[in-house]
Formats: structure tokens, C-alpha cells, sequence
């Protein structure tokens, strides 16, 4: 008897398995080849290093942020011309990585550089050039953001709605990274005000009355007919069992409608309809929305968190409704949640760099917008969109109407401690409202209202973004 | 100049390599093309990829020690080439030229890892290989090989047990001994007493009491190579064990009950064994565990990766970083220099010799002498999964090395022994389709244009 179909399928059995695990190397590589060469543990940085020298990282106007300076002993400097200005989002690359200077990484370690200059390097024994990395950041705007902060702490993110682009990214305090080595120990030791620390993407902070836009989301998702039947008497508090919550500053806001407590940012009315709302459906739009989740970003970045469950006390309740309590968000993800409402509901990617070219300036990558995909409906951005246009034109950001462009938001004036008057200013929107083209978000720590410290910075920023054009 | 030549030939030698592996496919699927002409296209493509290998080395390394090595390895594969073919000139072209280019890489690829281990391992090729050239003769002329059947299980044991009992532990396992400052391996050579056992155990008879005694005395190996935590060996033997049984019983159960009990048994080590344990945790979770248990995969990976498609170039990763890199991860570091491209091919022609191996096995009609092919053929493509899917993560570690390329004494000489017995077998098949009037029915096209340019050519003699 014959046992060709028994070698035959062993013969068969292993081909099939050296085909998924040839497939299986080719993924890896395929998708892994960065993060590898970036992993702090891997020491063939080191090796490209003693090749190459870091790249050069532009700004979108074509402005240099960091460059690596020769001098005639081919010794290497890392030079930021604008110090302090870009100390977060480029970052610094000798302490570690942070910024652009750790996701560009491995582009800025490689290069691209024509064979003939590489040649021309050994026999002269010099480094070959790494590639140039040419950022979304712009320095006008940049600039704008953080003149505003000015001595306060917190952060300013600006982006593009269509694109993801981003703009601005400001972070107080800051430092100056021409100087990391020498500040480094002094910043780690005293770290009580985290000057290292990225506040726009890893600051996690209450969000306050900006949390209201996801309250309010999950309402009219409950309520998709009725919504605008909504009424409430507000007396400027609202008590429930044991618990009560004040509107802000005590004011009473009358008889509202839902656009309205949105509008005024009546926390009393966001604290009676969180209190009829189905928990276990606003821990879904919560997911939506990211919180708990991982970002589309190639930043570090904290993660945002709520107590949302179905096991929350009455408290809990009311605090989570209006953003209190022990619900916390980073600037940029409440960026990320603007921009999908103002691109009717899909989120683009964040990114901060657009191509990279090596040292002739021939593009070596081009990096295209990417969808991440869609937070909520376009019916449920679009009501969203007109409910933070009544915030400008009728409500807490009223600094910010009359201008040229309908700019559309949502205050905020988070209480970080029970001491009354301290809160954070929040702002965070878009501009303009019919067709949105850039979004801002703030936060200026301990300032007060978002209203009077927050919305006329997200004006002079939307100011230069119109001006520039 | 020199950066000319060195980022050039990278790309010159993949392709050199695509085209090789090119042939190997066409050589296995026979068709009407010209075998003669693939086989010295295969040859001058090997002298090809060791020229260039060999001078990235030397211009990159400006060490001259790199310029008599290969000389010293063009000889062995001069010698390998010319040898076998005028002392057998039936022998199978594809298996030499394939071992040729593995044999040839590893040495490349060893020396520019660590110098001396390859001059040792050349030495132990070179012996390896006039050993071997009396395999296929001594095939021939020995006729007590399935009489013996209990005797290579008695030995194969035995050798196994002296290593249990005498043997050197090196990173927590014992796997080898020394005799006269040499170290050996057994556990390689008794691989080759294991399939011969198997053969003769079951060639012609293999009933249910056959095959449960078979199962005691495989057991009785696979238990000690896992007392000596020779893990990857164990399941080698397993593998082995279960592949001759189902092919020498054609029964699917065996098969069956072969997969149930191996999964239950990888439970069963699981549970028994803390070293076990650790490789699945960093199988599962490497970069959890980067500093110390994921170490040696990270850095495989990371050799991987930063190689890509191309590699970075001879000399010009640092494959040293991951521990016993010549040995149990010399694939990655040929990923990382030569490229993952390099790295396919080196499977797609391991896998070549396996369908070859699996090709002569169907057509051999002695059921013992097909029993070992097949078995050889099955226990070498399985120590190639393990090798190469424990380091690029696929499936956790087992510290197998790569057959014909791997640092290793005991298992470069097993590898080349199994292929010149599969080459004994072949030329017998050969000689006997001769006789047969050359019209084997199941003899593959290749076999058959072989036989018909040799008449060819005999014809044009007789002319």
C-alpha cells in the first residue's frame, strides 16, 4: 500500500505552516521597523548615530526648531533658536527623547542622503546627514498662544479640523531645552511643579463646565426627539438627597430651556438632568469619545478617566454631570472631542509632522490626514456645533462674538480645591462655526472663569489664524 | 569606493538570492526547463553571494584574516561541489547546492560574528564532509541495517543518559559533554540512531502493539532529552515520533492522538517547569519583561527590525547583542546585515530541501529506507520552525539551532550526515530506476530529466 497521501499532506502541513509564519516576519517588519529602532533598549541608535547626525526639525513656515551645529572639530550641538517657545512638543534628544525628537526619531537618525555624498563621507571621514523633518507646527501662532499664557501655568492646543494638523501646542512652564543638560538634574529634583511634564497631553485636569458638551451629548442621545422640551427652574443650586451643587458663583439662572443651561452653563440644570440619565448608556458615548481609551497619538499623553458606572452615588452623579468630581481630561483629548464635533463627527489623527526630505530636500515621506473614525452622528455634532454657537453668541464665551468669523465653544471654570474662587479657566472651540477650519482648546491654571481669562486668549489665537490667511 | 561597493552589493546580493531561490522552486517543480543550466546558474550564484559577503567584510572590517577565510571556505565548497559529483554522479544537485549555500552563509555569517568559532566550525564542516562522503557508499554495501533495529535505541538512550549524568550545564540546560577538550552534543547524533530505530521498528510491521512499544522507547528518549532540559531537542523527537508513526501506519488517529497528546504534555511541562513558564511569559509579553526573561527575544527583534527588508549591512548592525546570537538566533542576525529578504530566501531554500526530501520519500518503494528520509526530512524542517519562529516571536523559544548555519559542532556534522544518507538513499533510487528500464511511474520530472541527459550524454560518448 501506498502512503503518498500521508507524506504528501505532512509536506502540505509544513509548507502551510512556513507560508503564516513567513507571512507573520513580513507584518513584523513591515509594520514594526520604527518602534523598534526607537525602543530605548535597542542599541543600534547608537550605531546610526555614530553614522549619521540628527536632521534638522522645520516648522510648517519653514522656520528652523532644532538643528544639529557642527563645529570645526565636527563636534555636534543641538540647537532650539527658539528656546523656550518649543520646549514640549519639539522637545530635547540628549536626556532621553521627548516631542517631535522622539517620534521623529528614527527619521532624523536615518538617512536619505544621495549615494555619492555618503561616499564622499567615508573617504572624508565625516558623519552623513540624518533626514529633515518639516513639522505642522507654526511659529506665528505658536507665538500668539504663548504670549497669551504669559506667567500663568497650563496649556494651549491648536489644531486644524479638516486635517488633524497641529498647529500650536503650548505648555507652561517651560524650559529651555539649548540648556537640558545643564537644568536637567535641577528640573528632576525639583519637580513639585512638573516643568517636564507636557501638560497639553499628559496634564490631566477637571474638566468643569466643558465636560457639559458630553452631558449633553449623552442626553440628547437619550432624549433624540424631546431634547429641546427640556425646562428647568434654576434657583442657583440644586439639592439631591445629601448632595447639592451650586451654580456658579450662586447665580440663578431662572427658567431654562436645554440650549439655554448649556449656553449659561447652568450647573444645576446639568446636575438635574444627570440625575435622569441612564448610566450604563453614558459609559457608552463616554467610550466613544475615548475616555478610558487609548488616543490616536504619537505623543506620551495621559489617559482621561470618570467615575462613570452603574454603581455611582448621588453625588458622584451630580459631579460627573458638570464635569467635577472625580472626572479628569488632558487638553488635548478635549481638543481631539472639539475637533470631531466641528468635522460632524469624525475624529482626524493628530499629527505633527508632514515629510520628511533628506539633506537635498527631496521628500523622502509625506504623511496624509487619517481618519481615526467617528465619535458621534452628524445629526449629534451638528446640534452639538449649534449649541456652542449660542455659548458665543448668547452665553459665557460672549467675549468672543461679534468678530469677523462665528467662532462656536464651551467655558469652563473648573474648581480644583473647595476653596471658593479658585478654579481653572477652560475654553475650548472652533472657528468659523459654519464651516469649522481650526479648533482651540485652553487651559489657564487657577485663573478663574474660563469666560474672562480663557475666551479672550482663544480670541487673539483665532485673531492670528485669520489674520495670518 | 568603498561605501560604493558595500551599500551596492546589499542589494546585489538579495537579489542574488531571490534568483537562487527562483531556482530551487524551479528545479522542484521540474517542468521543461533545463535542469543542467539551473544547476551551474545555482553554483556561480553561490561563488557570487560569498565573493560579495566576503568583501563587505574585508573593506569594512580592513582586516586581512577575512581575505584567507574565504579562501579556505571556497575550497570546502570547491571540494563539496567537485567531490560528490565525480565520486556519485547520481547524487541530487539540489540538496549539494543547497547545502552548499547554507553551509557557505553560516560560515560568512560566523565569522563576522566571532573569528575563531568560525575557524573551528570550518574545521568540523571540512571533517564533517570526508566523513559523509563515505555515507552513500557504505549504504550500498552494508546490508545489517534493519536487523539492528534495537540496538540504535539501546545506544540512543545510552548516549543520551551519559549526558544527563556527566553533562556540562550551559544556560540551564544540559545538552553537552566533553571528551578531550571536545564538546559534543548528543542529543544531535542520536537523532539520526532515532529515526533509524523508528524505520526499522515499523517499516514492516506496525500494529497497534508495535507502535505502543515504539511509543515506550520514544518516550524513554523524549523523557530524558526533557530531564536534561533539552526542551528543544524533546520536542524534535516528539515530532519526529508522530510523523514516522502516521506515515508508517497511514492511520489519521495516530496523528490525531499525536497533536492531543503533545498539547497536553506542553501542559503538563507548563505546569512542572519554572523555565518553561518563563520563555511563555516572554513569548507572550516580551517587552514586559525587557530587562531580564524578554531580553534575548527583544533583542532578536530588534535585530530584525532594524535590519528590515535589506539589512543594515555586514559588520554594520550589532547582532552581538543578543546573547548566543550564533547559535540559536543566527537568523536574526542575518535579517539584521543581510536583510529579511536574505532571510526568507535562507527558509524558502531550507524548505526546498524538505520538499525534495518529501519527493524522494514518496517514490521509494523499501519501505525502511523511506521511513528514514522521510523521518530526516520531517525532524530537520521541525528544528527549522523552532529556530526560526522562537526568534522572530512566532512561537516560544526552545534553543534549537539552525541546521547547517548555527555555531555548533555536533549539529553541523549531524546535518551534513543526514543529508548524504538521504543522498545514499537517492542514488540507490536512481540506480534502481536504472534497472527498471529508467520508467519509475512515480519518479518526478526532475528525476527523470536527469536520467535522460545522462543518456544523452552517454550517447554522445558512445558517438
Amino acid at each position: 500500500m501506498s502512503n503518498r497521501p500521508q507524506i504528501m499532506l505532512s509536506c502540505g502541513f509544513f509548507l502551510v505552516l512556513f507560508g503564516v509564519l513567513i507571512g507573520y516576519l513580513g507584518y513584523f517588519v513591515a509594520t514594526s521597523e520604527q518602534e523598534m529602532i526607537n525602543n530605548s533598549y535597542n542599541s543600534r541608535q547608537e550605531i546610526l548615530l555614530s553614522r549619521n547626525y540628527r536632521g534638522t526639525i522645520y516648522s510648517r513656515d519653514g522656520e528652523v526648531l532644532a538643528e544639529t551645529v557642527l563645529d570645526e572639530e565636527q563636534n555636534e550641538t543641538r540647537v532650539y533658536p527658539y528656546a523656550n517657545l518649543f520646549s514640549h512638543v519639539v522637545g530635547y534628544s540628549t536626556q532621553g527623547r521627548m516631542g517631535v525628537e522622539a517620534l521623529a526619531n528614527y527619521y532624523l537618525i536615518n538617512t536619505n542622503t544621495s549615494l555619492s555624498n555618503k561616499a564622499a563621507n567615508d573617504v572624508a571621514g565625516l558623519k552623513n546627514p540624518g533626514d529633515n523633518v518639516y513639522t505642522t507646527l507654526d511659529t506665528k501662532i505658536q507665538q500668539v498662544a504663548d504670549d497669551q499664557m504669559g506667567i500663568y501655568r497650563g496649556a494651549i492646543v491648536v489644531t486644524e479640523v479638516s486635517t488633524g494638523k497641529v498647529l500650536a501646542m503650548v505648555s507652561h512652564p517651560n524650559f529651555d531645552p539649548n540648556e537640558i543638560q545643564d537644568i536637567w538634574d535641577s528640573l528632576v529634583e525639583n519637580d513639585t511643579s512638573s516643568i517636564l511634564l507636557n501638560r497639553a497631553t499628559q496634564g490631566l485636569y477637571p474638566p468643569g463646565s466643558t465636560f457639559k458638551i458630553v452631558t449633553a451629548l449623552e442626553y440628547i442621545r437619550e432624549n433624540p426627539t424631546n431634547y429641546q422640551q427640556y425646562s428647568f427652574q434654576c434657583p442657583g443650586y440644586f439639592i439631591s438627597g445629601d448632595s447639592r451643587i451650586n451654580c456658579y458663583h450662586g447665580a440663578s439662572h431662572g427658567q431654562v430651556d436645554f440650549a439655554r443651561s448649556f449656553a449659561k452653563s447652568c450647573n444645576s440644570s446639568f446636575a438635574n438632568i444627570g440625575m435622569g440619565l441612564d448610566w450604563e448608556s453614558f459609559e457608552e458615548t463616554l467610550k466613544d469619545l475615548l475616555f478610558h481609551e487609548e488616543l490616536p497619538l504619537s505623543l506620551a499623553y495621559a489617559k482621561s478617566s470618570t467615575a462613570v458606572s452603574s454603581k455611582m452615588t448621588v453625588d458622584d452623579m451630580m459631579q460627573t454631570s458638570i464635569g467635577q468630581g472625580k472626572t479628569q481630561i488632558t487638553p488635548m483629548h478635549l481638543n481631539m472631542i472639539t475637533c470631531a464635533i466641528a468635522n460632524n463627527g469624525v475624529l482626524m489623527k493628530p499629527y505633527f509632522v508632514e515629510r520628511v526630505t533628506n539633506d537635498a530636500g527631496d521628500v523622502v515621506k509625506s504623511f496624509k490626514p487619517d481618519a481615526y473614525g467617528r465619535l458621534m452622528t452628524e445629526e449629534e455634532a451638528k446640534v452639538l456645533s449649534d449649541l456652542m454657537v449660542e455659548v458665543v453668541e448668547n452665553g459665557t464665551a460672549s467675549k468672543l462674538s461679534g468678530q469677523s468669523y462665528t467662532a462656536a465653544g464651551k467655558t469652563g471654570s473648573a474648581e480644583y480645591n473647595n476653596v471658593k474662587g479658585d478654579s481653572h479657566a477652560w475654553f475650548t472651540g472652533f472657528a468659523p462655526a459654519d464651516d469649522p477650519e481650526v479648533c482651540v482648546t485652553i487651559i489657564i491654571e487657577g485663573a478663574g472663569s474660563g469666560g474672562d481669562y480663557a475666551v479672550p486668549i482663544a480670541r487673539r489665537i483665532f485673531d492670528a489664524y485669520f489674520g495670518e490667511k | 569606493m568603498r561605501e560604493y561597493v558595500t551599500e551596492l552589493s546589499k542589494y546585489f546580493i538579495n537579489v542574488c538570492m531571490i534568483v537562487y531561490t527562483l531556482n530551487c522552486l524551479l528545479l522542484l517543480t521540474g517542468g521543461r526547463s533545463n535542469i543542467r543550466s539551473i544547476n551551474i546558474v545555482q553554483k556561480i550564484l553561490i561563488f557570487l553571494v560569498q565573493l560579495m559577503c566576503f568583501t563587505d567584510l574585508v573593506l569594512v572590517s580592513g582586516d586581512v584574516q577575512y581575505v584567507f577565510f574565504y579562501a579556505f571556505v571556497q575550497i570546502f565548497l570547491i571540494a563539496a561541489m567537485v567531490m560528490v559529483s565525480l565520486i556519485y554522479e547520481r547524487a541530487n544537485q539540489l540538496l549539494l547546492n543547497n547545502m552548499c549555500m547554507l553551509a557557505g552563509t553560516g560560515l560568512c555569517m560566523i565569522s563576522r560574528l566571532s573569528f575563531n568559532k568560525a575557524v573551528k566550525q570550518y574545521i568540523i564542516i571540512l571533517l564533517s564532509l570526508i566523513i559523509s562522503l563515505f555515507i552513500p557508499y557504505l549504504l550500498s554495501r552494508i546490508h545489517f541495517l534493519k536487523k539492528i533495529t534495537w540496538l540504535y535505541a539501546a545506544v540512543g538512550i545510552g548516549l543520551l543518559s551519559i549526558v544527563l549524568v556527566l553533562g556540562e550545564t550551559s544556560y540551564g540546560a544540559k545538552i553537552s559533554f566533553s571528551l578531550g577538550g571536545i564538546s559534543f552534543q548528543p542529543s544531535e547524533f542520536v537523532k539520526i540512531l532515532f529515526i533509524f530505530f523508528l524505520a526499522g521498528a515499523l517499516w514492516e510491521k506496525y500494529s497497534f502493539a508495535r507502535v505502543a512499544l515504539t511509543a515506550v522507547i520514544a518516550g524513554i528518549h523524549v523523557i530524558v532529552l526533557v530531564v536534561s532540559t533539552d526542551l528543544g531537542s524533546a520536542v524534535i523527537f516528539f515530532a519526529g515520533y508522530v510523523f514516522v508513526v502516521f506515515t508508517a501506519t497511514r492511520n489519521y488517529l495516530y496523528l490525531l492522538c499525536g497533536a492531543v497528546g503533545g498539547s497536553g504534555a506542553a501542559c503538563v511541562a507548563y505546569r512542572l517547569f519554572g523555565h518553561v513558564r518563563t520563555r511563555v511569559l516572554a513569548w507572550r509579553n516580551p517587552w514586559n519583561y525587557i530587562d531580564d526573561q524578554g531580553y534575548q527575544i527583544t533583542q532578536s527583534l530588534f535585530a530584525i527590525g532594524s535590519g528590515s527588508w535589506f539589512g543594515m549591512g555586514l559588520l554594520k548592525g550589532n547582532p552581538k547583542a543578543i546573547p548566543k546570537v550564533d547559535a540559536d538566533f543566527i537568523f536574526s542576525s542575518i535579517c539584521e546585515e543581510l536583510g529579511v529578504i536574505f532571510g526568507i530566501c535562507l527558509i524558502l531554500i531550507m524548505l526546498s530541501c524538505f520538499v525534495m526530501m518529501m519527493q524522494t520519500a514518496i517514490q521509494i518503494r523499501d519501505r525502511f529506507y523511506q521511513l528514514i528520509v522521510y523521518g530526516i526530512g520531517i525532524m530537520y524542517i521541525f528544528q527549522i520552525f523552532l529556530t526560526v519562529g522562537g526568534g522572530v516571536k512566532f512561537i516560544p523559544l526552545t534553543g534549537v539551532t539552525l541546521p547547517f548555519i548555527s555555531y555548533g559542532g555536533s549539529s553541523v556534522m549531524t546535518t551534513m550526515l543526514m543529508f548524504f544518507i538521504i543522498q545514499g538513499i537517492y542514488i540507490r533510487l536512481q540506480q534502481e530506476g536504472d534497472r527498471h528500464g529508467g520508467r519509475g511511474k512515480a519518479a518526478p520530472k526532475y528525476v527523470e530529466e536527469v536520467r535522460s541527459e545522462q543518456s544523452d550524454r552517454t550517447e554522445q560518448t558512445k558517438r
